[in-house]
């Protein structure tokens, strides 16, 4: 683990890995030390946000947070409906080498974890333990709707509104993944444990 | 999400404490002037910040009903806030009144013909006549910075020292800077990480991106350094073409 610095209010503590800072997100937002307003998980780092009282002092415990097992570490189980109608289903299950039905098939068998949000507000990057390692599309589209479900790299996601983006497409969710009038307005929160369940075509 | 709110934080305070409104209370963010707003009943503002010509400035003032309040465009600085007794009562999304640029989140953009609603909590006036201060500076600004998580991926004192010019092509999500781009020391993708209000952000254009209020919470390029978090309000009253200089 390393503190690095980040201004006047916050530190970057980097990970050796996504599992490590899945287990370093789920000890520290257990118990986070006084003075703490936010924490960000991203791919290797936690990014901790103080109130500016005592940056030293906050950065004394932040070393002594002692990882969790990451997958022991996820939380509320959240079961998202999928139709599986996406334009690029048969180019993943290319790539995969396998067909459409087995692609579904292990989608909806992996249990997926939030692991960290960005990219739009309630986008969440989901792991999985199997093996996925998709490229993203050559050219993004311009346009991807809202509830799109998606895969890219090692993660899957929902693009919670309509925006560019370069996922392949799987299909898509009628559930409302960030909705402004809800308490907690975003569904994925960093360390909840995701399942994609198929659903019927409307 | 970013935590949005005010750009120059010093200002947006100070016209909320002018008309004895508790400090969440929504104002009203103008950008280089421009602002005229008609009151429909009286009314008890505060303008700060950037100074316009027309409107008395740091000073609690009463707009009667009928009566109109017009902005110039700011002899200096960049952004003006307008706060009424009582505070802008538009509906809060997510606990903010603030319109987030990047996540399209909060009210829009105030467009001409809006009626805005006066709120009616505020606690006793100030007592104050005229707060006294400086406003926003017109020539160069020294702005201090910290070494950010990304410093050794640039040479050593890179940064400190150098002029930079703020471009027009910059807003809430932050300052764009123009000048000499800097040089990396080190190749290859920086993983998305998180960062802050303050952060200098190094695009493969080598030019830095200031962040202010609405930034992203993570992004794909190294951040040099942090604006000490004391001159950022200067930072937000950068208008295009003036000039910063980066000291420790």
């Amino acid at each position: 683990m390393r503190i690095l610095p980040a201004g006047d209010r916050a530190v970057l503590v980097e990970l050796e890995n996504l599992d490590e800072v899945l287990g370093y997100y789920a000890a520290l937002s257990a118990s986070p030390p006084d003075g703490v307003v936010d924490i960000v998980p991203a791919a290797r780092t936690v990014m901790v946000t103080t109130d500016g009282s005592d940056l030293d002092a906050v950065t004394r415990l932040l070393r002594a947070v002692q990882p969790v097992d990451g997958r022991q570490a996820s939380g509320e189980l959240v079961e998202i409906p999928v139709v599986y109608d996406g334009e690029d289903l048969a180019d993943v299950a290319n790539l995969l080498g396998c067909d459409v039905a087995e692609l579904v098939k292990r989608h909806t068998e992996e249990e997926w974890t939030v692991a960290f949000c960005g990219f739009a507000p309630g986008f969440g990057y989901l792991t999985g333990a199997g093996s996925w390692d998709i490229p993203r599309r050559s050219s993004p589209r311009t346009k991807v709707p809202a509830g799109a479900v998606a895969l890219a790299g090692e993660f899957s996601g929902v693009y919670p509104r309509e925006s560019p983006g370069g996922w392949q497409l799987l299909g898509h969710t009628p559930l409302k993944i960030f909705d402004q009038t809800r308490a907690p307005a975003a569904l994925l929160q960093p360390g909840r444990r995701v399942r994609f369940v198929t659903a019927d075509r409307p | 999400m970013p935590r949005s709110g005010a750009c120059d934080q010093r200002s947006y305070e100070l016209a909320n404490r002018l008309v004895g409104n508790a400090s969440g209370a929504a104002a009203v963010e103008v950008t280089f002037g421009g602002l005229v707003l008609r009151a429909e009943a009286d009314v008890v503002l505060a303008v700060t910040g950037a100074p316009c010509p027309g409107v008395p400035l740091n000073a609690p003032a009463t707009l009667r009903a009928g009566e109109v309040l017009r902005l110039g465009a700011p002899t200096s600085g960049l952004r003006t806030y307008v706060a009424v007794r009582g505070g802008f009562a538009v509906p809060p999304v997510l606990g903010s009144r603030s319109t987030d640029l990047l996540s399209g989140l909060g009210p829009a953009p105030l467009t001409a013909g809006e009626v805005l609603p006066v709120g009616c909590e505020h606690g006793p006036m100030p007592g104050v006549d005229l707060a006294p201060v400086a406003d926003p500076a017109a020539g160069e600004v020294a702005v201090r910075v910290t070494p950010g998580p990304r410093q050794d991926w640039f040479a050593a004192n890179s940064l400190i020292g150098q002029t930079y010019t703020a471009s027009s092509n910059s807003n809430r999500i932050g300052v764009r800077l123009e000048g000499t781009p800097l040089q990396r020391t080190r190749e290859g993708e920086l993983p998305s990480e998180g960062m802050t209000l303050g952060a200098l952000q190094i695009p493969p254009s080598g030019l830095p991106v200031l962040f202010l209020a609405d930034h992203p919470v993570t992004g794909g390029y190294p951040v040099i350094a942090y604006v000490a978090a004391g001159d950022l309000d200067a930072c937000a009253q950068l208008r295009p073409g003036q000039s910063l200089r980066f000291v420790s």
